[in-house]
């Protein structure tokens, strides 16, 4: 693709102290593109995913955004940009309804300063509908009270009612049923079909195939391989996944004088 | 999915009903709701209906119109204060400190009158101000240097203890003696004024009703059935209402200041907590922290700002316990102050584990233990007997809500 990425990373990487969760790690992500990145248990997805969401941002490398150079540390940053992220752990606060859950942080106001619920709780169940999710008796159920794909339902829909231009989802269908599952995986082809720049997690092939542009494939913090979809299959990313040759020897820090 | 939740003690939004908003439904979620363990303010209220039969039956003068006017004004220092303790609870933090931090501010407060001569406005800005500053430093402790808020504030109740000492020094007992600041807790208004507040705030809260179902309506949402609406409006007529007639008939002649005050006070908190975007971060930082963070919520800042109202309403409640008592001593803020403003939140409802709860349980707690505590005065018991009365009624409350919660965890609702 010859235009801009909207979201291009060189050369990041992240450490907890002496473990490198990730090591040197280049990612272009286009308009219009839904990149599925695959990885086995701890390769560091999730780790990838909060750094660029600003939770703990990375400590080395460059991510550029819409081709210039942008510094996200905390989750405001990333939202100012137009991210928005399904975390592996959903964060939903229990105790706060479905509305609230989904304006948390960017709640609206009207006179005296006070929350404009009537508003939120409309647009909410606009975008609720939008996705299909009819299975919620009242968008003032608190979110202790859903099931676990319904609380899944909940984050995505959080995710993609703000005009985001970059939506990241860390094993949206994990919970999901079979139904739940299918619109999840009809709206990441909507999401890029609509322009916007999708990263999909999943450990599910079948459903990455299905959706998926290009798959990036990490191993022990490093992108082992990139694909192409169409040029590639099942057979192959698996040989990456569990296969893939590192460029550098994983594990520890390199050992530092004390 | 059939499950109807929990409304009243998660969400704080009490004009969205449940379900399609038939009345049908609404009465199914009820039921479901007390089923399913969330029982509302409803041991609370068989709580008080006992506490009001046992002494009333003892003591018949427990049930005049004078006896209920002095309880108003015993309670709202403990009310004022747990005010700021139900949202410290909702963070799922602790504030060991409120006792004492009154206790500082009825020194200040009466230091300031007495010997600097400062007129009453400037005296009750300064003392409540000191409550505001000892909030802001230990919530900047707390959050700055990560030390839970239990050390923190325990620190402070030793630490806040000694400058009380420290501020009375030899005096002993400082008099107050200015008429403002002594009529807080023992002047009483006029029957006719009583009865104009009482009409203005129904009138009001009919008002909020009927603008909020005219708001829903218009943007095509459920509604709170009219019959339910109905219903809130004559039971706050009753309650205010019987309030103002008890006030009127008793002695004192008319409602107390002190009423009044507790009154703006639990409303002005309790929009604060239920309709603005700061008492929604409240809510959500103490149901998940992180949850917070990851949208975009300046979760210390809401920490700091909380460990503030608890301080100020601390120092406010140290106001009013000084006018009531007309002076202050070496005691100030001691004794069962702290303890039972904590206890008047968990009674009346705010779970200790954050996230849950609502500003009126400070009224209510306040309202149990007050009850107790004059109830158990009018029998003659000794103070020891009073508390063991209230820490088995802080028992009970605990494990009504305990058991609740099993009723909701084992229909997944905990
Ligand atoms: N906060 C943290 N502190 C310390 N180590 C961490 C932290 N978060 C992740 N790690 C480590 O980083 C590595 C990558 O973890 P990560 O969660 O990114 O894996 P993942 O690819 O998302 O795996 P999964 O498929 O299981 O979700 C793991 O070794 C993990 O133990
Ligand atoms: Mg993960």
């Amino acid at each position: 693709m010859s235009t801009e990425p909207v979201l291009a990373l060189r050369d990041v990487s992240k450490h907890f102290g002496a473990v490198q969760a990730l090591y040197g790690v280049d990612l272009d992500v286009h308009a219009g593109q839904v990149m599925a990145l695959v990885g086995d248990n701890g390769a560091g997805k999730s780790t990838l995913i909060k750094s660029i969401g600003g939770i703990h941002p990375f400590d080395g490398g460059e991510l550029r955004f819409d081709g210039s150079p942008a510094s996200i540390t905390s989750p405001k940053d990333a939202a100012a940009l137009g991210i928005e992220i399904v975390y592996q752990d959903l964060a939903l606060a229990d105790n706060l309804d479905v509305v609230q859950n989904m304006f948390l942080g960017r709640e609206r106001l009207q006179g005296l300063r006070r929350l404009d619920e009537n508003g939120m709780e409309t647009e909410a169940r606009k975008t609720l509908s939008g996705l299909s999710v009819t299975t919620l008796r009242s968008v003032r159920t608190p979110v202790a009270a859903l099931s676990g794909g319904q609380r899944q339902s909940v984050a995505v829909a959080k995710a993609v009612m703000w005009n985001s231009r970059l939506v990241i989802l860390d094993e949206p269908t994990a919970a999901l049923g079979v139904a739940q599952t299918r619109q999840v995986l009809d709206l990441v082809k909507r999401l890029g079909d609509k322009g916007l720049a999708v990263i999909l997690v999943s450990h599910n092939l079948h459903d990455i195939f299905e959706v998926a542009d290009r798959i990036a494939v990490l191993r022990l913090g490093q992108k082992v391989a990139e694909f192409d979809a169409a040029g590639t299959n099942q057979q192959e990313v698996v040989e990456a996944i569990t296969a893939g040759s590192l460029q550098k020897v994983p594990g520890m820090v390199e050992a530092q004088p004390s | 999915m059939t499950q109807v939740a929990e409304q009243a003690p998660l969400s704080s939004t009490s004009d969205a009903p449940p379900g399609d908003g038939s009345l049908a439904d609404y009465f199914r979620a009820y039921l479901v709701r007390v089923r399913s363990g969330d029982l509302g303010s409803l041991p609370i209220i068989v709580g008080l209906l006992i506490i009001v039969a046992v002494f009333g039956s003892l003591r018949p003068a427990f049930l005049t119109a004078g006896n209920f006017t002095n309880l108003i004004v015993q309670m709202a220092g403990l009310t004022t204060i747990a005010i700021g303790v139900v949202f410290v609870l909702l963070l799922g933090e602790i504030d060991l400190s409120v006792g004492y931090v009154s206790g500082v501010a009825g020194v200040v407060l009466a230091r300031l009158l007495t010997e600097n001569g400062l007129p009453w406005f400037a005296a009750v800005a300064a003392a409540v101000l000191t409550g505001t500053l000892i909030g802001l430093l230990q919530g900047l402790i707390i959050t700055k240097a990560g030390v839970p808020s239990f050390v923190v504030t325990l620190a402070g109740l030793l630490a806040w203890n000694g400058v009380v000492l420290i501020l009375i020094g030899g005096r002993g007992t400082v008099v107050v003696s200015d008429r403002v600041v002594i009529g807080i807790a023992n002047r009483y208004l006029p029957p006719v004024a009583g009865w104009v507040l009482a009409a203005a705030l129904v009138a009001g809260f009919v008002a909020t009703q009927l603008a909020r179902q005219r708001a829903r309506r218009a943007a095509g949402l459920p509604t709170v059935p009219p019959l339910i609406v109905a219903l809130r409006v004559v039971l706050l007529s009753v309650l205010v209402g019987g309030a103002v007639v008890l006030c009127n008939a008793s002695p004192r002649g008319g409602v107390p200041v002190a009423g009044v005050l507790m009154a703006v006070l639990l409303l002005v908190w309790s929009y604060v907590a239920g309709r603005t975007r700061f008492g929604r971060h409240v809510y959500a930082v103490g149901g998940n922290a992180e949850a917070a963070r990851r949208a975009g919520i300046d979760v210390d800042r809401v920490r700091v700002a909380v460990f503030m109202i608890a301080s100020t309403m601390a120092a406010l409640g140290g106001v009013v316990l000084a006018s009531r008592l007309r002076s202050v001593d070496t005691a100030a803020g001691g004794g069962d102050i702290l303890l039972n403003s904590i206890a008047a939140a968990v009674i009346g409802g705010t779970s200790l584990f954050g996230g849950r709860g609502k500003v009126s349980s400070a009224l209510l707690g306040a309202l149990v233990i007050a009850s107790v505590a004059n109830g158990m005065g009018l029998l003659g018991l000794s103070s020891g007997a009073k508390f063991v009365v209230t820490g088995l009624v802080l028992l009970a409350s605990l494990l009504v809500d305990s058991f609740a919660r099993r009723g909701r965890s084992s229909r997944g609702l905990a």
